[in-house]
């Protein structure tokens, strides 16, 4: 019988052959932190321990609210600072052109690599199975406690196979997909699982879009989500890995599965997920002209160039009837931008761009809702009071269903616009 | 040990957004002034009149959404006794084993449950006696009765580095 993915990854870290329900105890590498790392070291302290474990291991960036948007969350940056120092952590990304959503940076500075095990103090540390590695996001208290003992303890989990075939029609992207599967399976449809997404559409996919879908199996319930470690994969990889400690490894072609999915892409449509939740999908047909407030382009789900160009070929020329802000996943996203014209596009059209950060994704800054209001956003999360005030309403979309209803200043489909 | 206590019941898929709004995640850094923002989001009444020993009764995937340790630290602090729910998510369960609040699945006691009503929930027996009835639940793996044991995981890993 053969193995999945989970069961080959936690295999080899744990140093046995292992299965689905079986309890392993693993050194992580790359253990991810952002502005929580300053309360995760007060934590660490209390352990009575002097020392993290490997400083080489830990990675900090600096993403949730920079530049600091108050002096408490300038205290907190001002902590990290200081035990970056004292620990002497060689990976801190600080607020400078270097930094930019952590997630984005994980990826685009080669520790996200195939075969690892990787934990974050965030949810959506499970982004970096588009990159074959097995991540996954864990609390405060377990964080502090990895940077201890250098351990943590896994589940083996079941696995679910999505297998994708088929080719998008104009005006549909990842996104469409994750949000259709979410309205599919809904929220629990993947609790405790790990996702595995198969298929010869998954091959053709950018890694961006790998990303978008893989970052969002949290949505899901899932405990990491992955896409293969293909040729595309290791030619991004190659030249800019971390470490040379990883592996690239794939499910077995029998190997065992709780669940298996299939999707088309041809039957894929522009959509949403209505508020509050992520699973509340709706076709774009069922709430076009729906008036917005905001338009949000941005977070670690939807911002990088490539998703930027397709928001900038509908707003090229065009202006925006509603406040959109745009925020690139990192500064080597906007400085690419800023090549390719795109700033100026967002510029000629109306946006606002601000710095690199997760922005008002979970209602920190740059972009809080009045009540009343309704934003459409790239973003990943829809939750009553998310962005800032519970009286207000996020529709969760694509980049280019989000530029779309900038334009009009009400939900609109792109394939109008295109 | 046993836990008695007053239910307070909600749906399925409460997230932690709900539970402890994003906006506070660096504002509220002390952990007794986390309790005061416990499901501001969600429930009101809740957020104002809860009381140490009262029990979250919640549907399937309580806790899904955000890794942020808050959402379980902000009702650990309020005193609540224990949550049973249908389902937990799983950074969620993690999360709550760590801190030492106990969680308990059993989607017959959710059912048989209502706002108000008294609960009991008998860890040695693995049992919850509820008005409409007894209901048992799964045990806990060893390892994780070691972890509640020892009243969440920083003293438990403390204990084990004999520190």
């Amino acid at each position: 019988m053969g193995k999945t993915f989970a069961e080959k990854v936690l295999g080899k870290a744990a140093g046995e052959s292992v299965s689905a329900g079986q309890v392993v105890i693993v050194e992580p590498h790359f253990c991810m932190s952002h502005d929580n790392a300053a309360p995760i070291w007060g934590t660490f302290k209390k352990i009575g321990v002097d020392k993290v474990w490997k400083p080489d291991h830990l990675v900090f960036i600096l993403d949730h609210a920079i530049p600091a948007p108050t002096d408490k969350h300038a205290e907190n940056h001002k902590q990290i600072r200081e035990v970056v120092k004292e620990q002497g952590i060689r990976y801190f990304y600080d607020v400078t052109s270097k930094g930019g959503v952590c997630h984005q940076i994980m990826c685009e500075e080669g520790f996200a690599l195939p075969g690892l095990v990787m934990v974050g103090s965030d949810s959506h540390t499970c982004t970096y199975g588009a990159f074959g590695a097995f991540s996954t996001g864990i609390g405060r208290s377990e964080m502090a406690a990895t940077w201890a003992t250098g351990q943590i303890w896994f589940r083996v989990p079941e696995s679910m196979k999505i297998t994708v075939k088929g080719k998008f029609n104009k005006g549909v992207s990842a996104k469409d997909l994750i949000l259709k599967i979410a309205g599919d399976i809904k929220a629990d449809g993947a609790d405790y699982m790990s996702i595995e997404f198969h298929g010869p559409a998954i091959e053709e996919m950018s890694l961006a879009e790998r990303m978008t879908l893989c970052n969002m199996g949290i949505e899901i319930g899932a405990k990491n989500a992955v896409c293969p470690p293909d040729q595309k994969v290791l030619d991004f990889i190659k030249p800019i890995a971390k470490t040379d400690e990883w592996e690239a490894m794939w499910a077995d072609e029998d190997a065992v599965y709780a669940q298996e999915l299939n999707y088309d892409l041809g039957d894929i449509e522009p959509c949403v997920a209505k508020p509050h939740t992520v699973d509340n999908y709706a076709p774009i047909g069922e709430v076009k002209g729906t008036p917005v407030h905001q338009a949000f382009l941005g977070s670690c789900t939807n911002a990088r160039i490539e998703d930027l160009r397709l928001a900038a070929d509908i707003l090229k020329d065009k202006e925006v009837a509603v406040r959109t802000i745009v925020i690139p996943a990192s500064w080597s996203v906007f400085r690419q931008a800023m090549k390719e014209g795109l700033i100026d596009v967002f510029l000629d059209a109306g946006c606002v761009i601000t710095n690199p950060g997760c922005g008002p994704c979970m209602g920190n800054h740059e972009g809080i809702l009045a009540p009343g209001e309704t934003c459409i956003s790239t973003a990943n999360r829809n939750f009553k009071g998310r962005m800032g005030n519970k009286e207000s309403n996020i529709y969760l979309a694509s980049p280019m269903t989000v530029a779309a209803s900038a334009l009009k200043g009400e939900i609109s489909d792109p394939r109008e616009v295109l | 040990m046993k836990i008695t206590g007053k239910v307070w019941k909600y749906g399925d898929d409460v997230n932690t957004d709900v539970i402890f709004p994003g906006k506070y995640t660096y504002t509220v850094s002390d952990r007794a002034e986390m309790g005061k923002y416990a499901l501001e989001d969600l429930d009101p009444e809740f957020t104002r009149n809860a009381q140490a020993g009262d029990i979250i009764v919640g549907g399937k995937n309580w806790g899904c959404g955000s890794s942020r340790e808050q959402a379980v630290t902000c009702l650990k602090v309020r005193g609540i006794g224990a949550i049973i729910a249908k389902g937990f998510a799983r950074i969620y369960y993690r999360n709550a084993l760590n801190e030492g609040l106990p969680i308990v699945v059993s989607p017959e006691a959710v059912d048989a449950l209502e706002k108000g009503q008294e609960v009991t929930i008998d860890f040695d027996r693995s049992e919850i006696v509820t008005p409409k009835g007894t209901f048992k639940f799964p045990p806990y793996p060893d390892f994780v009765k070691g972890l509640i044991e020892d009243g969440g995981l920083i003293p438990h890993v403390k204990k084990s580095l004999g520190l």
